[in-house]
């Protein structure tokens, strides 16, 4: 066992390719995620056609002006020129304010602002408009203060909690953690288990007094080692350079990730008794495991809106109730009581690939 | 003596194909045996159903005593087993590919160092190298360094002289007799028939089929057809006017000259005068004892009729 072990990573040391996916594309991907498909918005450039012109509207142009989401590029005096505006493309919004804004607020009338957004990103626009009407709502608070015949106004105020500034990044952690934890433990040990059987090593391995327990043991402990240390370096990294807050304790995330790492492992394992090759391994687990998790995890398209059996679909991939538990300790700070049943369910899974591996580990050669 | 392996009747198919046609014959303890046939005639699968690899389809086998299909766990340590392929871990060096499989069998390097200091102390110089980067006669002593290092009692080696310069196989031959006086049963199976000279014993084997068992001895003495050289000058239409000669059994090229079987031996003055016919010049034929090849060359043809 222990030489197996040895042996196991003086190989992984020595293969550079397996290195490179081992801790390249974990850290490629986490900077992937939070530089290059970042969904906040900042300092979006906007104009603004000012009908009124006095000094209310001018207080409300600063207002937005000295938010850090918008840039008042420039200020027209009428709409003939918003068209302009926007086919130069610097533009991504336009706020109208009409000519009688001063005097109906000044007499608590209702006042219509035009916001015109270009949706040709319709992601961007409807941000934007949300953050022009957080704006706006919070400068008609002030004003209304200001006056003394208030009227009870009804507003809703919605927040958004454990997420307050609806940052991706929050969106994004968990669900790459998901994913390079399941990619990189399940497609390592299946490819190294093939690698065995493809090189014939395994033929050797077979004739002798190591058991199938024993060679699955030895495969998996170095990489649960290394997808461990893997798990640490993605949440240090969204920690220190994305800002990724943890409310909830770091014990309790590390030792559900390592069950997650087993249970991958395991995955991998019983993917590599069922593949010859290196390769079959490798677009095994690309097309059974990866794509999958990706899409019906929820971590790309919000499983509530799926077709039900698609949802039903979603119940089997482990990387589903990973991503639940993440978020849970992550964001809302959760502990085991409220998480016990995504666990068991993880822990669950993993007895069962662990059976099926060693149940289906042939002591022998295929007979083909 | 007693036996190390026993068949009965063992057989094996993949699929429809018969790989292994039904099959009888026992191995004695401290011999070296060879099996001798050309590729795919079974040689591996043989192999592999007595190394406990391979269920075989039908039919019985013991190794040292113990079935391989029930008793396999009981039998796997016991075995040395260096399969046709290079199956050594390529991306270790030669000292760790040592290492792991001594670790392994649960024994040290220096514990059966004896067994394989003469073949390790040759590639010893080399043993920071990667084993990948060794060459083939090197990468064959070392897989025979990994499958004696647990110091087995008997060793199967699968085609370990395919692919190895002839200096190399010469030497791996001395090694493997080295081996046999330690007392371990050695069974060896190649496609170079030459090399049947020098086990105690083989069997030639050919479409899953054992042709004879002996040893190569009787082999060659019991030979009883009348076997000549031939050599001409004139080597191009040689074949072609041998072939013609309605008094030919058979013939074929071995090195620069071709044997020929007639049915008699008076025929070779009946081809001598045939050939000159055909204008051969500085004809050279004679009688000679049969070699292990023309043995071999003969039974396989009588098994393609």
């Amino acid at each position: 066992m222990k030489g197996f072990i040895i042996k196991e990573f003086l190989q992984i040391f020595r293969d550079y390719r397996s290195m490179a996916i081992l801790f390249g594309i974990p850290i490629a991907q986490i900077l992937l995620f939070g530089f290059a498909l970042n969904m906040d918005l900042n300092n979006a450039h906007i104009a603004i056609v000012n009908k009124s012109g006095d000094s209310k509207s001018i207080e409300l142009i600063n207002k937005i002006n000295s938010s850090d989401y918008f840039i008042v590029d420039q200020v027209f005096n009428s709409e003939k020129d918003i068209e302009a505006a926007f086919q130069q493309g610097e533009i991504k919004e336009v706020i109208v304010i009409p000519e009688d804004f001063s005097a109906r607020l000044a007499t608590n009338q209702k006042v219509e602002l035009q916001v015109v957004a270009d949706a040709s990103d319709p992601n961007t626009a409807s941000i934007l408009v949300n953050y022009t009407q957080a704006v706006v709502s919070s400068f008609q608070q002030q004003n209304i203060k200001g006056s003394s015949t208030s009227l009870p106004l009804i507003q809703v105020e919605s927040r958004f909690k454990y997420n307050e500034s609806l940052k991706s990044v929050y969106m994004f952690v968990p669900g790459v953690f998901t994913i390079i934890l399941m990619l990189v433990s399940a497609m390592m040990t299946s490819i190294s288990i093939a690698r065995e059987k493809e090189l014939g090593t395994m033929e050797i391995l077979l004739v002798s007094p190591i058991t199938p327990v024993q060679i699955i043991l030895g495969k998996v402990f170095p990489y649960v080692l290394l997808s461990f240390i893997n798990a640490g370096l993605i949440l240090l990294l969204s920690a220190f350079v994305f800002g990724m807050p943890f409310s909830g304790s770091i014990t309790l995330l590390l030792a559900e990730a390592l069950l997650f790492i087993l249970m991958a492992l395991s995955l991998g394992i019983f993917i590599s008794t069922v593949s010859n090759s290196q390769q079959t391994a490798m677009l095994l687990s690309m097309f059974a495991l990866l794509l999958p998790t990706i899409l019906l995890s929820g971590f790309v398209f919000p499983i509530k809106n799926m077709p039900d059996v698609l949802q039903w679909l979603s119940h089997l991939m482990p990387g589903k109730w990973f991503i639940i538990i993440v978020k849970a300790i992550i964001l809302k700070g959760a502990g085991i009581a409220e998480l016990w049943k995504e666990t068991l369910i993880i822990f669950s899974m993993t007895l069962f690939f662990i059976g099926l591996s060693v149940k289906k580990f042939n002591i022998r050669l295929s007979t083909n | 003596m007693k036996t190390a392996i026993e068949i009965e009747n063992l057989a094996h198919n993949y699929g429809l194909v018969k790989a292994l046609k039904p099959l009888n014959m026992s191995i004695e303890s401290g011999t070296l045996f060879g099996f001798i046939g050309p590729d795919g005639a079974g040689k591996t699968t043989l192999f592999r159903i007595l190394t406990s690899l391979l269920l075989p389809t039908q039919g019985k086998a013991k190794v040292l005593g113990l079935d391989v299909v029930n008793d396999f766990r009981k039998l796997r340590p016991l075995l040395g087993y260096m399969p046709g392929r290079f199956s050594l871990y390529q991306d270790l060096t030669v000292e760790e590919n040592l290492n792991f499989f001594a670790k392994l069998f649960k024994t040290s390097i220096e514990e059966n160092y004896h067994l394989i200091k003469d073949i390790y102390d040759q590639i010893a110089p080399f043993k920071n190298r990667l084993a990948g980067k060794l060459s083939g006669g090197m990468k064959q002593k070392l897989a025979l360094s990994c499958a004696l290092i647990h110091k087995p009692d008997l060793l199967f080696l699968d085609e370990p002289t395919t692919g190895v310069d002839v200096v190399s196989r010469a030497e791996f031959w001395e090694m493997l007799r080295k081996l046999k006086n330690h007392g371990i049963t050695i069974v060896v199976s190649t496609p170079y028939m030459d090399e049947a000279a020098l086990c105690d014993k083989v069997a030639l084997i050919q479409k899953g089929k054992i042709l004879q068992t002996d040893s190569p001895q009787n082999i060659m003495e019991n030979f009883s057809k009348p076997l000549f050289s031939v050599k001409s000058i004139n080597r191009n239409s040689l074949s072609k006017d041998i072939e013609t000669f309605g008094k030919t059994d058979s013939f074929y090229w071995f090195g620069d000259s071709i044997h020929w079987i007639g049915s008699d031996d008076k025929d070779a003055d009946l081809l001598r005068i045939y050939l000159q016919q055909k204008k051969h010049e500085d004809l050279e034929i004679e009688k000679i004892n049969a070699s292990i090849e023309d043995c071999f060359m003969d039974l396989m043809k009588g098994n393609h009729e």
